[in-house]
């Protein structure tokens, strides 16, 4: 029952991916895009890394996608680009697909990997995890507020650069 | 084929799908999303591997990872916003006069 879950969960994030290439317009995209990031959630649950799939949902999903579907709400909607869905790399980027998608599917198919990724190990739980993360990775933890403080400051300055422009 | 091959073949698929959405799509907030599949794609691969491992790093790795992809979005959206406003358009091929 676990292998046919992780099966349907990593096919369905291989679909919402392929359907991010077809679409035509932004919000449909968005939206594939977030029921892909739901199945990949999916299947960090279904490897027992019950942390990961809560920050997928959280994250992801909850911030990250939010903020671009708010995005895609204020731009215009009559936008050339939301009808001519592809540049002129088409045709070179799909042979690149195909060179690139062939040599990884080679590699991996011919490397020694164990079996080990199993679906029913629960390897991460909260415990483990924030004792390692305030622990042993406090710096970085201290770094990544940092660089989010970085971020807002960032946003905020090209907020301002843009009413500059148009006084 | 086992499960690591199975993740590690959907990890790699998303990326490949993601580059060549940024490729070939002409929206410029479509090809921000194409750019997050890819990440989701090495963060895939990335949780395979250290659940195999059975460490705790590699979810404090993929934590920050997170952590870091909202920091990039959070600048990326006002950047595409400002140049929406500056040509009126998303499409990226109007901003090929960057090229130099």
């Amino acid at each position: 029952m676990e292998q046919a879950l992780l099966w349907f969960f990593a096919l369905a994030a291989l679909v919402g991916g392929a359907l991010m290439l077809v679409l035509r317009h932004p919000m449909r995209v968005a939206l594939a895009l977030i029921a892909s990031m739901m199945s990949l959630a999916g299947v960090y649950a279904m490897l027992g890394v019950h942390v990961i799939a809560v920050f997928q949902v959280l994250i992801y999903v909850g911030a990250v996608m939010v903020f671009m579907v708010y995005a895609i709400m204020l731009l215009d909607v009559r936008d050339p680009s939301f009808t001519h869905r592809y540049s002129g790399y088409l045709l070179p980027g799909l042979a690149g697909l195909a060179v690139l998608a062939w040599t990884f599917f080679h590699t991996i198919g011919n490397s020694p990997l164990q079996a080990g990724a199993s679906p029913a190990t629960t390897a991460f739980d909260v415990q483990p995890f924030s004792a390692a993360f305030l622990n042993d990775f406090w710096l970085y933890f201290e770094l990544t507020s940092v660089l989010l403080l970085a971020a807002v400051v960032a946003a905020i300055a090209i907020l301002k650069a843009r009413r500059g422009n148009h006084e | 084929m086992n499960n690591t091959q199975l993740l590690l073949s959907v990890s790699t698929g998303l990326f490949c799908i993601g580059l060549v959405g940024v490729i070939v799509r002409r929206n410029l907030l479509v090809m921000l999303m194409c750019m997050e599949l890819m990440l989701n794609g090495v963060i895939l691969s990335l949780v395979t591997l250290s659940q195999q491992a059975a460490s705790a790093t590699g979810a404090v790795l993929v934590f920050l990872v997170f952590v870091v992809a909202a920091a990039e979005i959070a600048i990326a959206v006002p950047i595409v916003l400002l140049l929406a406003r500056r040509k009126h358009t998303l499409d990226a091929d109007a901003f090929s006069d960057l090229k130099g």
